[in-house]
């Protein structure tokens, strides 16, 4: 079974002194239900390529598909950005809410399932606050939850713990990954940090220097009883995933020196 | 954990201390410059009739007050600011979200605008007069014109500086451009639109005074001109000081206003 399928597809930027090719024949699948990650040096493309599948962008060659039987369709993509982009001037709850007022679809039965998630992401509490004064987690959940309020079958996110400090990165990372997980979500995650991609993903891309092509894509097997992004550290595994991702990294900086 | 207690304590007593002395500041200048104003007009200093004294605005504010011709003056000038205050306000939003809607636009009207900005307005002055005559009408524009291209500017400024990340959100969220307007670019400018609105009821009152000063029969402008001519100073004074308090009294309610929502 195949959700998405990602098709030799290419992409250029244009400026006025040149035109930068950002993607150069990037094929991969993603099945339903499957956490993927894709890995690459910094600059590389990998937010271009999330912006191209979510439809921000359209490819110069090549094709994006997803597949009904997995009931996506390009409306009900989730797509999370590096910083949280929470609205100072709305409350927590006025946040989430936004994909929904939106689209008009803000019902009694999505407000319920709102308020469910509020309760069980500890926000609750704090859905009357401005979004200052929540910490960067809680901001980052309150992103997570107007994502998820939109019923998406397909998440993207794009480096959305790069801003946080390390502690709190690691505690929203093994949150997020364990409500993703939970919701039965297929995820796309974009990022440079091996460890997370090793402790979060089921299968990882690794994409080379601008212009970006696939190098290699790894399953990831760890042996812990429940995955989740903590836990995924300590495995014994962990190690060999790390130096195996480290190496297709290096490699491709030595041979461009 | 009593002795900090009271070192809280005395901190905020410093603290009330410090805004105390900043308010007596404030007020210590205002009365000093009125009381040196009586007193080397008291003492021929300096000459009553020209410089005026407070005594002689106050009897002025009282003989004038109570035939009702300073209040007209007065009242007709307020009124002239608040609306060509209004509708700068709502042509330069209205502008500003025109210009960001098409950015083409706002290129081929950048060097126009910044041209009309710089054009010093009391050169349009007698133009306007001789288009719209010396009605109400002229001191309005002419309270418009001061204010109107440096806001646009500044509100398409601040348009563009909300970040684009927050634009990009709302289509990912599957809205269109007219909600990234609604839903981002306009609730996110209010501090903008708001610190613009206090800049521009200055602006329009100089303007409104400027036109009074060229064209009108009644306001506070003319009664200065009308003062300066006829020599009768204490007249101008009052309106200076009139105006001053109309001032202060426009900033406040903004201020007010902006702190409510």
């Amino acid at each position: 079974m195949v959700a998405v399928s990602i098709d030799q597809v290419s992409y250029s930027y244009h400026s006025v002194s040149a035109e930068t090719v950002a993607l150069q024949d990037i094929s991969f699948q993603v099945s339903p239900g499957e956490f993927l990650a894709i890995v690459g040096p910094s600059g590389c493309g990998k937010s271009t390529l999330l912006a191209l599948i979510c439809g921000l962008l359209k490819p110069d060659k090549g094709t994006i598909s997803f597949y009904d039987e997995a009931g996506i369709s390009k409306t009900n993509i989730g797509y999370m950005l590096q910083k949280d982009n929470l609205f100072e001037w709305r409350t927590v709850y006025r946040n989430v809410i936004l994909g929904l007022e939106i689209n008009h679809c803000l019902t009694e039965e999505k407000k319920e399932k709102i308020d469910r998630m509020l309760v069980n992401y500890g926000l609750k509490d704090f859905e009357e606050k401005r979004p200052s004064e929540l910490s960067g987690g809680m901001r980052q959940r309150a992103a997570l939850i107007r994502t998820l309020a939109m019923e998406p079958d397909l998440l993207l996110l794009d480096e959305p713990f790069s801003a946080l400090d390390y502690q709190t990165r690691i505690e929203v990372a093994d949150d997020i990954g364990r409500i993703i997980r939970q919701e039965g979500k297929t995820a796309i995650l974009v990022t440079h940090d091996l460890s997370e991609a090793i402790s979060m993903a089921d299968r990882i891309v690794v994409l080379s220097k601008r212009p970006a092509r696939v190098k290699k894509i790894m399953e990831v097997n760890l042996s812990v009883p429940e995955k989740s992004p903590l836990a995924a550290r300590s495995a014994p595994e962990f190690q060999g995933y790390f130096n195996t991702l480290w190496k297709e990294l290096k490699s491709d900086e030595e041979r461009r020196e | 954990m009593k002795k900090d207690e009271n070192k809280h304590q005395r901190y905020l007593r410093k603290l009330e201390r410090e805004k105390y002395a900043v308010r007596i500041g404030q007020w210590s200048i205002l009365v000093v410059f009125l009381a040196l104003w009586q007193y080397t007009t008291d003492r021929n200093i300096l000459d009553s009739f020209i410089f005026s004294s407070p005594k002689r605005v106050l009897n002025t504010i009282v003989t004038l007050g109570s035939s009702r011709i300073l209040w007209e003056h007065t009242a007709i000038t307020f009124l002239e600011t608040i609306v060509s205050f209004f509708l700068t306000t709502i042509v330069c939003i209205f502008m500003a979200v025109l210009l960001w809607w098409q950015k083409v636009l706002s290129d081929i009207l950048e060097p126009y605008l910044v041209l009309l900005n710089a054009l010093p307005k009391s050169a349009l002055a007698p133009l306007l007069i001789v288009w719209l005559g010396t009605g109400m009408n002229t001191i309005v524009v002419a309270g418009m014109s001061v204010a109107i291209f440096g806001s646009i500017i500044q509100l398409y400024t601040c348009f563009r500086e909300v970040d684009c990340e927050k634009e990009m959100l709302i289509y990912t969220l599957g809205g269109n451009r007219r909600q990234v307007l609604t839903k981002v670019i306009l609730p996110g400018s209010v501090p903008g639109i708001i610190s613009n609105m206090k800049v521009n009821v200055g602006l329009c009152l100089v303007g409104v005074v400027i036109g009074e000063f060229l064209a009108a029969k009644r306001g506070l402008g003319y009664m200065i001109i009308y003062g300066s001519q006829v020599y009768k100073l204490d007249w101008v004074m009052t309106a200076i000081i009139l105006l001053m308090v109309m001032a202060m009294f426009f900033y406040v309610s903004i201020d007010k206003m902006s702190k409510k929502l």
